[in-house]
């Protein structure tokens, strides 16, 4: 390895200057359109890319790390912080994992309150995708109408649980507060306004020439390759192949609600950017499905499990034993069985899993978090490579990935 | 006397344990017959060295060296198309072992099996880029994270740490704040070594307070001139606040009664 001083500074043995006509550029890590802190070192032959090479790392900050160090509650809101567009399907992945590891199930409202979050989070995802992507491919306007949608449903976030985009707004064996008065109206609002907005939006951009222009035949991934490099949501669903979690391996309400999966066979942007729009309607009519199942249910908002969960706060106050468990729970932290689990959920950007391996002790022994923004990191060596230098932003946008979660 | 803390693994530990503690364990459900997962078992009968269902997945203990038949017995004859995830376990203090697992995805029967095997410290194991390009980056993860080398990786380099980083931040001997190394890191490579005695090691503890420096930190209610010693005790020296200054907020306040 090259002995680096101050003269001579870390380049990883990159050489820029070429003898051959080849030119080697290094794009980011702080350019606007590489999502977050990507650094692409690419090798150009006149304004063909010939060779790509992601280099990530830039925002890690050894969440993984810190998941052995802290207890299972302690780490929730540290999740927030890997996809930070849509927060809740982080925590609510997190949750849920840890769910399965001492195999208790949220009551019924707030599988109701959990599944509605992660329908909105979905939109709010989506609605910044549309917004940031347009922006990277040139169409400033759609960038504000989307973000002003986005803002009204953020909103709505910050009415449930206080904070715009790092929610924590789900808990180990529930949610901790019921829906706020006349937040369901309020929701119900937004649905209803959304649908107008989309047919804006597609307005302005399907059969846009420019738009065509820039996202047909550009990004290509067969179906066969998208399952190779590990690719999930939107990304593979644009391939052609049907594969959505919520629909094959339910979790929460998605077994009982209805709902179709998009698919598109183009395998290029301009199918994943189709999939995106109709997604954000499916989400709509998911929501709209749950808005009167909230009525219907019992009060109760956490699980009622006494070994790993605190009771409600009532019984803590009025009674001796509740107030000892949640003593220990509080200074020592649940202690879940010993054994392992991988719990896949569909967050906004692909299969978001938690790996959880358990010792029986309050610490997780090991918790991978397997990101779908990673690999699609991963296919950017391979899918950039062919294409046009001003398609590289295309591309990017429309892989659609986040800095927290690859990083992580 | 001082407290004991185990070389090799400084991680986080419950403070208190009661001795007579036994941990549960989640129940491992032997596979039925003639569901997916018994095919699989069959497929894989002359590898697979345990197999057993946890939460609702199969589990299938092989040997490090069969990795590369299995996993592509997996995904030509049984239908996995998909490998979602690869990691390691450090066992190195229990065992001197490290846990490899392969999460692997069959899109048309939705089912999910997990792949382990265990390898020694110091081994490496085939690289699986050949069968599933996730590795590239997986395996290049687990090799930054670990240390563990998988053989004809087409570039086996460290990805999310920098390229001349020491120490591998997921063993549990590497603790949460950095080690040795990590604290000098960026002083070497902003200012240069001989820097090192003027500038001091980093503190990579951000909650970390040390309350006899008096250029960071303030001492609340006794004024220490800038940058004061205060090493060997300080002088009793509270602040006086002024009387005229200090508004008697009881006595009358129209916006305080506004407010009420």
């Amino acid at each position: 390895m090259q002995v680096t001083n101050k003269l001579t500074p870390f380049f990883e043995n990159l050489n820029f200057e070429r003898s051959d006509n080849m030119m080697v550029i290094n794009f980011g890590p702080q350019h606007p359109s590489a999502h977050g802190q990507l650094r692409l070192v690419l090798e150009l032959d006149g304004e063909l890319v010939t060779k790509a090479y992601p280099d990530i790392g830039y925002l890690h900050r050894g969440i993984e790390k810190m998941a052995e160090n802290m207890t299972y509650n302690e780490f929730l809101p540290t999740t927030d912080r890997l996809d930070y567009i849509a927060s809740t399907a982080n925590n609510y992945a997190y949750a849920h994992a840890v769910e399965k590891l001492l195999g208790i199930e949220a009551p019924r409202r707030a599988q109701v309150i959990r599944t509605m979050l992660l329908e909105l989070n979905r939109i709010i995802s989506h609605l910044f995708f549309l917004a940031t992507h347009a922006l990277d491919v040139g169409a400033m306007s759609i960038f504000l109408y989307a973000f002003r949608e986005r803002e009204f449903a953020m909103d709505l976030m910050e009415d449930y649980c206080g904070a715009r985009l790092t929610h924590s707004a789900v808990r180990i064996g529930g949610v901790p507060l019921d829906l706020p008065k006349g937040w369901l109206e309020d929701l119900e609002k937004f649905i209803d306004a959304l649908p107008e907005n989309i047919a804006l939006y597609e307005g302005l951009l399907t059969e846009n020439r420019i738009w065509k222009m820039r996202l047909e035949d550009v990004g290509v991934v067969s179906g066969k390759d998208a399952l190779n490099w590990g690719c999930t949501g939107v990304m593979l669903r644009g391939s052609g192949v049907k594969y959505d979690i919520r629909k094959e391996e339910p979790y929460e309400l998605y077994g009982e609600l209805e709902f179709d999966i998009p698919v598109s066979d183009r395998c290029d942007s301009y199918g994943r950017y189709r999939l995106y729009m109709e997604e954000m309607k499916q989400s709509i009519k998911i929501i709209k499905q749950l808005i009167p199942m909230h009525g219907e249910t019992e009060p109760q908002l956490m699980a009622h499990a006494p070994q790993y969960i605190s009771a409600p706060k009532e019984e803590i106050m009025t009674q001796n034993y509740a107030l000892m468990q949640h003593f220990v729970l509080v200074t020592q932290g649940m202690r879940p069985p010993v054994g392992e689990v991988y719990v896949p959920t569909e967050s906004p950007k692909g299969e978001l899993g938690f790996y959880i391996k358990s010792e029986g002790e309050p610490y997780a022994y090991r918790l991978k978090c397997r990101a779908p923004s990673f690999f699609h990191t991963g296919l950017l060596q391979e899918l950039l490579v062919g294409t046009y230098i001003a398609d590289v932003v295309t591309i990017i946008g429309s892989t659609n990935i986040v800095f927290g979660e690859v990083d992580r | 006397m001082r407290k004991y803390t185990p070389k090799d693994n400084v991680q986080g530990k419950s403070y208190y344990t009661d001795r007579f503690w036994v941990a549960p364990r989640i129940p491992r459900e032997a596979v039925e017959e003639d569901s997916h997962f018994a095919n699989v078992v069959s497929a894989l009968k002359k590898y697979a060295k345990e197999t057993y269902i946890e939460v609702g997945q199969l589990v299938v203990h092989i040997k490090p060296t069969d990795n590369i038949s299995v996993l592509s017995l997996l995904k030509e004859k049984c239908g996995y198309s998909q490998c979602s995830e690869l990691s390691a376990v450090d066992y190195l203090a229990r065992d001197s072992e490290f846990e490899i697992f392969y999460q692997m995805l069959n899109i048309t029967e939705a089912k999910r099996v997990r792949v382990v095997c265990r390898i020694k410290q110091g081994e490496a194991i085939e690289s699986i880029v050949p069968l599933f390009k996730m590795a590239n980056f997986a395996e290049r993860e687990m090799f930054d994270m670990f240390g563990i080398v998988s053989n004809n990786h087409p570039y086996l380099k460290r990805i999310l740490m920098p390229d001349d980083w020491s120490g591998h931040p997921l063993l549990k001997t590497y603790p949460l704040q950095g080690d040795e190394a990590a604290s000098w890191y960026e002083v070497d490579k902003i200012f240069g070594k001989e820097y090192r005695d003027i500038i001091g090691p980093e503190n990579r503890d951000p909650a970390k307070i040390d309350r006899y420096d008096t250029k960071r930190f303030s001492r609340v209610g006794y004024e220490v001139p800038f940058d004061a010693d205060i090493s060997d005790g300080e002088k009793e020296n509270p602040i006086e606040y002024s009387k005229t200054l200090m508004a008697n907020y009881q006595k009358s306040s129209k916006q305080l009664k506004e407010r009420r």
